[in-house]
């Protein structure tokens, strides 16, 4: 049982959700409320990742966060550190994978919010900011929960991607599903089981909790 | 307009049927053979088949990998009929779990060689002083090895790096490749500035303009004695490679990559 590899798999399942979650709400608001030209196209590079094959994204990525990569290049100048092969990396790379498990629940939570609502906010004079905070995101917080669940266990199940940029490096970059892949390889079958039930539990627990919390929303909206 | 687009589904659906039909027709009169690889022979195998086939035979189709990834997956049942491994520890285990003909055959010896990424600030000196010294200050940034757990190639790696007494130096400078052929892409990309790879890889001519190689002794690591075996349910195709495999021509191609003889 490789619990190094949990842990990391957990921090990055962790991070990639706080960090997605407000780029998410910014992407999200305009797509559900406005009409501006290239819409389609931005939901559809949104979805993008739905459909692509992981080893595609980890193709791309290998050499535009690579180490003769502009952007590996100027990553490793301001930190010194490299972005392939790092835990930074996996994060960029989980961002980007995890881009319409985020956008699309918050969207449609945004989407079922009554325009007369977002029209009494102005009325009763709540700035824009306050809007946000006090009406449209409490009434989108159905969307809002199922992006957080949907990209937490999405993340945990990250393989192909991480195999191609990761590199396999204990407690930087070798995840738990990579861990089991690996323990599985090695004949270590009983390590590989553990860890797997313990994969099951968590994103089981993960989607029964939100079936949990959004029915009860439901009933208090209802 | 519904009968036209009956008419029109109709015809389709005949052209699709004649399609399977001729697909059928046309499939491979005898079986293919298909061959599991170590990653080491990506550049070798390809011309061996090539050879082969040159006699009139259909050419086996070739897969490569990690040689502890096939030996689980023939163990699970996979259906290939020949496994070249990159060791002999696979094969035995193979054999053991009852899925061999027999225990095999050595077919090569293998060797390992340093590379060092084109304009990366590393010399390859004679006892790899200088990678240990570019690991202490920050030269080299990333070494890259196959995993150990389950390529023969990143245990001798490792058995190397131990044997000078690099290894502390340079674990926490490890990235894994999933084979020996992710490795060298690992270096050739650049985005590691060195790795311990299969010679028959530093040296293919898709890498010569990527970095430098050197060959390391190989009183450095347990020798990696490369043994192949012919799987159950062995076609006829396969028989006939796994032969050749053992002969002159094969032997010659495998020495032109930098393999030893067996």
């Amino acid at each position: 049982m490789d619990w190094s590899a949990l842990w990391l798999s957990l921090k990055l399942a962790a991070c990639t959700t706080l960090l997605l979650l407000p780029l998410a709400v910014l992407l999200a608001r305009p797509l559900a409320w406005s009409r501006f030209a290239g819409k389609g196209l931005v939901e559809a590079l949104v979805a993008l990742p739905l459909v692509l094959p992981p080893t595609v994204l980890g193709f791309y990525l290998l050499y535009a966060i690579g180490g003769n990569s502009w952007l590996g290049q100027s990553y490793s100048a301001l930190t010194g550190r490299t972005l392939v092969f790092s835990f930074d990396g996996l994060l960029l790379a989980s961002l980007i994978f995890n881009l319409p498990f985020a956008v699309q629940p918050i969207q449609r939570g945004f989407d079922a919010i009554p325009r007369a609502a977002r029209e009494a906010a102005w009325t009763c004079g709540l700035s824009p900011w306050r809007t946000l905070w006090r009406v449209e995101l409490p009434l989108a917080w159905p969307g809002l929960l199922s992006a957080i669940v949907l990209t937490f266990a999405h993340t945990l199940g990250e393989f192909g991607v991480v195999l191609m940029v990761g590199g396999n490096i204990a407690t930087e970059t070798r995840t738990v599903a990579i861990a089991i892949y690996d323990r599985v390889q090695a004949f270590d079958e009983s390590s590989a089981a553990t860890m797997s039930a313990l994969l099951v539990a968590i994103s089981f627990a993960a989607i029964g909790a939100l079936h949990f919390l959004t029915r009860r929303i439901g009933r208090h909206d209802g | 307009m519904g009968k036209f687009l009956y008419r029109l589904l109709l015809l389709i659906a005949q052209l699709v049927a004649q399609f399977v039909v001729i697909q059928q027709a046309g499939a491979e009169p005898a079986a293919v053979a298909k061959v599991a690889a170590a990653a080491d022979l990506q550049y070798a195998l390809p011309e061996i088949v090539q050879a082969f086939a040159a006699g009139g035979e259909p050419p086996p189709r070739l897969s490569f990998g990690s040689s502890g990834v096939f030996a689980h997956q023939i163990a699970n049942g996979a259906p290939f009929e020949i496994f070249l491994s990159a060791d002999e520890s696979y094969v035995a285990l193979v054999h053991q779990g009852g899925r061999a003909e027999d225990a095999g055959t050595p077919y090569a010896t293998g060797r390992l060689a340093l590379f060092i990424a084109r304009g990366a600030p590393i010399v390859g000196d004679r006892d790899l002083a200088d990678l240990g010294r570019a690991a202490g200050d920050g030269r080299l940034k990333r070494l890259a090895i196959a995993n150990p757990e389950h390529a023969p190639y990143g245990r001798a790696a490792r058995e190397a790096l131990q044997h000078l007494g690099l290894w502390p130096l340079l674990e926490s400078k490890l990235v894994l490749g999933e084979n020996a052929a992710q490795a060298a892409q690992f270096v050739a990309s650049g985005n590691a500035q060195a790795g311990i790879l299969p010679l028959s890889l530093a040296r293919a001519p898709a890498l010569a303009d990527k970095g430098a190689f050197m060959t390391l002794p190989q009183s450095w690591h347990a020798p990696l004695r490369q043994r192949m075996v012919l799987l159950k349910g062995a076609g006829e195709n396969a028989r006939r490679f796994y032969r050749y495999l053992g002969q002159g021509e094969a032997r010659a191609i495998l020495a032109r990559h930098g393999f030893g003889p067996p």
